[in-house]
């Protein structure tokens, strides 16, 4: 196949602060129109600063043609295919963007009277609800900034629920499968973890469940569909058990995606659930964040969720503080508003049909591309998946190729590469998560390349351990920058 | 269906490839017993045009600031944002882009944000930073929760005058250990967090002080005396930072000796948005660079001795080390940080340092006008930067129904933060507030 990839002209482009003129003037800055005071005759002098020794001093066009040159550099999915495994890279509608920038949404006071707010709040509070809706919750709170925070509010809850009891728990089991947040939110909340093992069929099995629930632990913490991309089929005998002895599922809803309109979270058991808004709900990563990770909860939580709640009376809404058993506030002010507008006209793009279709192709999308490449890849669970499927690297290791090598050759063909070496208990994992926006040309173009890469590493192994070539940069040195940390331009 | 392109033909032939008779064929692990018989109730879908039209409709029932003269402040800052931010911020490489895990496809993320922790480090006095918190509150609860790794000490002492939703969040972060926090009383007369008051407070088993720098009151901190009372007991002392303009104005923390220094960075290129999303800027000393929380980018070169960025020092985190990591984080507010670092590039180091000495003038002309008016007394001492408290002898909540009635929108009163400030409202002038504005709500009040 002929790549999608191709060379085209990018720019090398140096530090900003190496392009700085020290008198060179940036955006203009307006006049006092309301006089002009000495700063030392208000402040004393030894609390004030002279200069900010190395700041970027640079003209409007420079800074412009700096961040465009930065951004040729960056791979995003409006630039190619994005398969990043728990990621859910789909399509960000661009009308989403316009409707977070409206001034009414995007110009708003978090301090302003209510009064002011009433659009603010019912958006807030609809979309609370259509959470609620899509995963059978009976609560939701939008605060919590993103999915690793929103287990961390989840955690809390449930710490915060048996200390009130009097009975406070010590222990978390979480799976090995999990998210590496997963382990690191429950002992920010004050949990030890006690691992479990899937077994031979990539799920959780109710008896490894039974033998390690007991009466000081608080609550099993999966993620359903697992990290391999299957179901956790026994799902509600294991909240049987774990109920049975008083304690909750929290279940990470990273991968929502595979569920929508199917089946619900709280059908199955599960007491909480965080959503990751920049996941399912379409909202774009930027990089990394900004996320949202709004929580769900059954009504025995609910009296712990953060505060503020959003009230609805009559017509009218209200934030309300005054909530006694609330575990606090997790970040100032509500939540990451801009993010919640753009995935509340994602669902009223989508509809409740669409957001079935929209789980329903995403996982079609993830059973083609598992089918067509299982004779090439190593699959080590060979079953129908859900939104995603685990490959590794053991057949191309035997050249000498590996899962970091294949993920680079791939970016020669044009596309970014999928989550490796995550889940951990699959050794050289390749987990490719397509999403229901791509259509079936770019997931055979993509299976195309993975087949030509497998055949490479048998013919020209050499050739894909060099990889990417298309690139500014080639391979970076990881270890050198963690062994002589430079984290910051000295001058 | 919006953004789902496949035709009939299309599933079809993937079923085919898949040996599945039917769509509902995939879901065959799911149990029957769980799968839902009705269809999800929510509205039904809308077209792109009736989308924007309803959700136009539903942003104009919010008071956007613009329409009303605000003086709103108390952690979110209302200043102008140069046109290029959002052009620069909209280039969809940089926002549909995730987590730069991808090197060699995502050096203008790595590069960007490497700029952005110089820039931070450059503000702050700090010698490293790290790639963006969720927000000021919450970064300050993990500077805390990183004091007390560095020295294992267990109390936690606050000022009062930080951010009462900064306490709040700390709070919550520390809810295990809920009663190793302390208060410290901010003086009645200054508005400063009062050195006696921590002198006897700080002791050996203190792990940090955290202050707000200018303060949630308005006052500007005398950082260095309590820098040293800190030190003295071989505590951490940490920076909070609500206002961030202010640093073009203030002398950076790290110069007075703060060792971490935590903030709001919204005030940098990032708007209103009813309180998110925004970024909490986190920078430390490098002798604690392995305590530090969040993702962290590092230069190195590729194997043809290219200059490049990477994601770096990550032995820290919770993918790698799990319930052992420094903190949960996982996703940072990486396009607020670039926003943030777009903003002061464009703005340049003499435009920072203007655009605070506008606000300074500014506040100072309104903090002037007001004393002079009867019944309206300014409440503490302390220098300022753009925000101070007034006492008003009516009920702070009618004056601001009453001001509302002529289009200002002023506050927050304190009562709900502190009851001994019954009478008291915060009030906060940058450079988007004219002398006319300021001459209207003089007006206003000394009608009230």
């Amino acid at each position: 196949m002929k790549p999608d990839a191709a060379r085209g002209l990018t720019m090398e482009e140096p530090l900003i602060f190496e392009k700085t003129a020290e008198t060179r003037r940036g955006i203009s800055i307006p006049k006092s129109d309301a006089g002009e005071v000495v700063p030392e005759d208000v402040i004393p002098m030894e609390f004030l600063r002279e200069d900010i020794p190395g700041f970027p001093s640079v003209s409007e066009m420079e800074t412009v043609r700096h961040f465009v040159r930065l951004s040729q550099w960056n791979f995003g999915v409006d630039t190619g295919f994005y398969p990043l495994g728990s990621c859910t890279m789909k399509y960000n509608p661009k009308i989403n963007e316009d409707i977070a920038r409206l001034p009414g949404f995007s110009n708003v006071h978090p301090y302003q009277p209510e009064e002011l707010s009433q659009g603010v709040l019912r958006l807030m509070y609809e979309l609370e609800g259509f959470l609620g809706e899509i995963s059978g919750m009976d609560a939701v709170t939008l605060q919590p900034a993103a999915g690793a925070h929103g287990e961390l509010c989840g955690m809390l809850m449930i710490a915060k629920y048996f200390k009130e009891k009097g009975k406070p728990r010590k222990k978390v089991i979480i799976p090995d499968t999990a998210h590496g947040t997963n382990p690191a939110s429950s002992h920010l909340a004050g949990f030890s973890v006690v691992p479990i093992k899937e077994e031979n069929g990539g799920v959780i099995t109710p008896n490894a469940v039974r033998s390690a629930m007991d009466e000081d632990t608080a609550a099993i913490m999966l993620t359903n569909p697992n990290t391999l991309g299957l179901f956790e089929k026994n799902i509600k005998e294991i909240a049987e058990i774990v109920h049975k002895r008083g304690g909750f599922i929290y279940c990470d809803g990273a991968n929502l995606n595979a569920l929508m309109g199917i089946t619900k979270l709280g059908d199955m058991g599960v007491d909480v659930v965080q959503f990751n808004l920049h996941k399912t709900f379409s909202t774009p990563h930027g990089g990394g964040g900004p996320g949202s990770g709004p929580v769900g909860v059954k009504k025995a939580l609910e009296p712990y969720l953060p505060k503020p709640r959003i009230n609805k009376k009559g017509r009218r809404f209200s934030l309300d503080y005054k909530r006694a058993k609330s575990i606090g506030k997790l970040r100032a002010f509500y939540g990451n508003f801009g993010i919640m507008v753009r995935a509340y006209s994602y669902i009223r793009a989508l509809g409740p049909d669409g957001l079935k279709k929209a789980t329903e192709m995403a996982v079609l999308n993830a059973n083609y591309v598992k089918e067509r490449l299982k004779s090439h890849y190593h699959l080590p669970y060979d079953q129908t998946c859900m939104h995603e499927s685990v490959f590794s690297d053991k057949f191309q290791s035997k050249n000498n190729v590996h899962t970091l090598d294949i993920a680079k050759r791939l970016i020669d063909y044009g596309f970014h590469p999928p989550t490796i070496y995550f889940p951990l208990i699959v050794p050289g994992a390749i987990m490719i998560e397509p999403t229901e926006t791509e259509t079936k040309e770019t997931l055979d173009r993509f299976i195309d390349a993975m087949i030509n890469i497998s055949k490479e590493a048998d013919e020209k192994p050499d050739m894909v351990r060099d990889a990417p070539q298309n690139t500014r940069l080639g391979r970076l040195d990881e270890v050198k920058a963690a062994r002589n940390p430079v984290l910051r331009w000295k001058g | 269906m919006p953004y789902i392109p496949h035709t009939e033909k299309d599933i079809k032939e993937m079923l085919n490839a898949i040996g599945i008779a039917s769509v509902e064929g995939l879901f065959n692990s799911i149990p029957d017993s769980l799968k839902i018989k009705k269809t999800l109730n929510l509205p039904p879908a809308l077209s792109e045009q009736e989308l924007i039209h309803e959700l136009t409709e539903l942003s104009r029932k919010n008071a956007a600031v613009g329409e009303y003269v605000s003086f709103l402040g108390a952690g979110a800052y209302h200043h102008y944002i140069p046109s290029l931010v959002n052009h620069l911020i909209s280039r969809s490489e940089f926002y549909t882009a995730y987590t730069p895990y991808q090197p060699e496809i995502s050096q203008g993320t790595l590069q960007a944000i490497f700029e952005y922790q110089t820039l931070i480090c450059q503000l702050t006095g700090m010698e490293v930073g790290n790639a963006s918190m969720y927000d000021g509150a919450s970064a300050t609860a993990e500077a805390v929760l990183m004091a007390r790794r560095i020295n294992n000490k267990s109390k936690v002492i606050l000022s009062s005058a930080l951010h009462p939703e900064y306490r709040e969040v700390v709070n919550t972060y520390l809810f295990s250990d809920g009663n190793n926090i302390r208060e410290i009383l901010y003086c009645t007369e200054t508005g400063r967090t009062l050195p006696e008051a921590i002198e006897k407070l700080v002791d050996k088993d203190t792990a940090c002080v955290v202050i707000q720098q200018p303060n949630f009151l308005g006052s500007i901190e005398d950082i260095k005396t309590v820098s040293e009372i800190v030190h003295k007991n071989n505590s951490i002392l940490i920076v909070a930072i609500a206002e961030p303009i202010s640093l073009g104005l203030l002398k950076s923390p790290g110069e007075l000796g703060a060792d971490i220094v935590v903030g709001e960075g919204q005030a940098f290129g990032n708007g209103l948005n009813f309180g998110g999303p925004y970024l909490g800027f986190f920078a430390t000393l490098d002798k604690y660079l392995r305590q530090m929380p969040g993702r962290i980018v590092g230069e190195t070169v590729d194997k043809n001795n290219k200059r490049g960025y990477v994601l770096t020092i990550a032995t820290r985190e919770q993918h790698i080390r799990r319930e052992k990591a420094t903190s949960n984080i996982c996703t940072n507010e990486g396009l607020c940080a670039l926003a943030a670092a777009i903003y002061l590039t464009a703005i340049g180091k003499h435009g920072l340092m203007e655009i605070a000495k506008l606000n300074l003038s500014k506040a100072q002309y309104l903090k002037k006008g007001l004393a002079n008016i009867k019944g309206i007394k300014i409440a503490f001492t302390a220098p300022t930067f753009n925000e101070f408290v007034i006492e008003t002898e009516k009920e702070p909540d009618v004056v601001i129904k009453a001001l509302l009635k002529k289009g200002i929108i002023t506050g927050p009163s304190l009562k709900k933060f502190y009851t001994e400030l019954a009478k008291h409202m915060l009030v906060c002038v940058t450079e988007m507030n004219t002398k006319k504005d300021m001459d209207i709500l003089m007006e206003g009040l000394s009608r009230i």
